[in-house]
């Protein structure tokens, strides 16, 4: 009955591991399959080259790193706001019973795939951005680019991906906020709306913004929806209405069809994602042990 | 300044401080509703038995999409039959055995940071690790084995919540009965978690189905049923994608568009009705 006992004892243990595992083989593959590409070609001529041109061995993939970032920016700064703003709602106006239901419209928002967003973002967005957004936008620049597929498009759908995350973080550490932080400034004769801003959010803020922190990484990680809709031109935009290629939709793109050094520089493009979306989420995890802490 | 300026002042600030929340939570609400309610307006009259049950023709162009189906049910199938096991036992783990300490710490956090990387890295992976290196080709049971490590955080948490609800007293006195600890796991704790672990696994499930970019590069896309989990086939998620990319035929995108809706509907309204119970489970 003991060795019985023991036995499983070191299975769980075992299963607790696998994710460790995975984290470490992920890692040492992704980096076995790119670097040899980075060590030939060269990191800095990697990162900084202008020129993405697989077919004839041009690997710069700045207009990439620009396209992801400039995506993601146009993401967080339609998302941010939007998402305190629903946090806010849900945590301090709405009631329980309403909150419930709000709380499942943003659930629902999370458990749509990417690649139906990506899909609506090609039948009703891009096409909306070419018909009206573009005509204004012509009046400043007449020679922007006139398709739709844009960093705007990709930006909306984006914004409207990263909210769920934004959102259920920063409602959850608005809500562990002491009763006591509120009472004590009600009862010092500040109202509602000055009590959100002025102890609510800053009690709160390193939760927010590990909110924030992983509603980036998820923008810089999302792959399907920006394929579809920001046009997949690997070149440093101009203007947000520029189509862009990002780094994960390059990923997907032409993986199908790469040769063998293509493909090696396709995973050197996925070392660099690697390496960002690991930086973000340790960055995330260690501000998110603050949330705890802060309210002692 | 008076009080009657400052008063009103005071009012209109409050009013567009909360005209802007409610205005941009009305917008997040309406934006849930037009995506949805567009791609099922368009889709829904697209929908219908054929649809569902004859083979793709014509690169998906014609006919239905059986075999796609078939290839979800496989691939997700694959994913969650590995993945439940590991990830229960793990939550069983962290909350039954692990004592606090840096190596516990350090696995807490690795599970975190496996849910942070994003599809197209488990894609690249699984594409190296699984199709390549361990020679199992573009097929259902890479793109399963790949699924299995993208929900297991998932899983994992779910699962845990559910442990930590579970009452210390039902623990110790399951063990002053002279119940072993396991015994206690496997006939006391276990099921009370039961609709935890359920929301897990139907949750995880909806992960597998909506998963895109990590399947296109594991599973590949071939339009045949499946003979066995060998073989390549195609999900609704990746099939979707290529009709979309192509611009094959509209009404079969809107159609495959709308039965992931519909399914992400289901997925989320079982798994509410089911944590909804647990949420009265343990109130008395």
């Amino acid at each position: 009955m003991k060795t019985y006992e023991k036995v499983i004892e070191k299975l769980i243990l075992l299963s607790a591991i696998v994710a460790t595992i995975s984290v470490a083989l992920i890692t040492l593959f992704i980096f076995r399959s790119g670097l040899p590409l980075l060590a030939d070609y060269g990191v800095f001529e990697f990162i900084f080259g202008t020129n993405w041109s697989p077919t004839n061995g041009s690997y710069g993939i700045l207009p990439l790193i620009v396209g992801t970032l400039a995506v993601t920016l146009g993401a967080l700064v339609i998302g941010i706001p939007t998402g305190i703003a629903c946090a806010i709602f849900l945590s301090e106006i709405l009631s329980k019973r309403w909150a419930k239901a709000f709380k499942s419209a943003i659930e629902l928002l999370a458990g749509i795939p990417s690649v139906v967003y990506g899909f609506f973002g090609l039948v009703v967005l891009v096409p909306a951005i070419r018909n009206y957004v573009l005509p204004i936008y012509q009046i400043f620049d007449p020679e922007a680019s006139a398709t739709g597929f844009s960093i705007l498009a990709g930006a909306v759908i984006l914004a409207i991906m990263i909210l769920p995350t934004i959102v259920s973080i920063s409602e959850n550490s608005i809500t562990a906020v002491p009763k006591e932080y509120k009472e004590a400034s009600l009862a010092l004769g500040a109202n509602k709306m000055e009590t959100i801003i002025k102890v609510l959010i800053p009690a709160a803020k390193s939760g927010i913004l590990s909110s924030i922190i992983l509603g980036m990484g998820r923008a810089i990680g999302e792959t399907m929806a920006v394929l579809l809709i920001t046009g997949n031109m690997a070149k440093v935009p101009g203007s947000i209405m520029d189509p862009v290629a990002t780094l994960t939709g390059t990923i997907a793109m032409e993986m199908g069809y790469a040769d063998p050094t293509h493909q090696q520089a396709l995973f050197a493009v996925g070392i660099i994602l690697f390496v960002i979306i690991m930086l973000l989420n340790i960055i995330a995890q260690v501000s998110m042990r603050g949330i705890g802490g802060n309210a002692s | 300044m008076n009080q009657i300026t400052l008063n009103s002042r005071k009012t209109t600030k409050n009013i567009i401080f909360y005209g802007i929340i409610g205005f941009m939570a009305a917008v997040t609400l309406a934006a849930l509703i037009i995506i949805i309610g567009y791609i099922l307006i368009n889709g829904l009259t697209q929908i219908n038995l054929e649809f569902l049950t004859q083979e793709p023709s014509k690169m998906g162009k014609e006919g239905g999409i059986f075999s796609v189906i078939v290839g979800t049910i496989m691939v997700t199938g694959v994913g969650i039959l590995i993945a439940t096991p590991i990830g229960i036992a793990a939550a069983i783990y962290f909350t039954e055995y692990a004592k606090k300490g840096r190596a516990v710490t350090l696995i807490r956090f690795f599970t975190e940071i496996l849910a942070g990387i994003p599809s197209i890295i488990f894609g690249l992976f699984g594409f190296a690790f699984f199709v390549i290196f361990l020679g199992l080709g573009w097929s259902v049971i890479s793109g399963g084995l790949t699924l299995a490590l993208m929900v297991l955080p998932t899983l994992i948490r779910a699962t845990e919540e559910s442990l930590k609800t579970v009452p210390m007293a039902y623990r110790e006195g399951s063990l002053s009965l002279g119940a072993t600890k396991w015994q206690t796991i496997i006939k006391v704790i276990i099921p009370c978690c039961k609709p935890g672990i359920l929301t897990g696994l139907i949750l995880g499930i909806g992960r597998a189905i909506g998963e895109t970019a990590a399947i296109m590069l594991t599973v590949g896309g071939s339009l045949r049923v499946p003979s066995s989990i060998f073989d390549s086939t195609r999900t609704m998620s990746v099939h979707l994608y290529v009709l979309a990319a192509e611009g094959l035929s509209m009404e079969k995108t809107y159609a495959t568009a709308a039965l992931l809706i519909i399914i992400v509907l289901i997925i989320n309204t079982v798994a509410n009705l089911i944590s909804g119970k647990l949420g009265g489970n343990h109130g008395n």
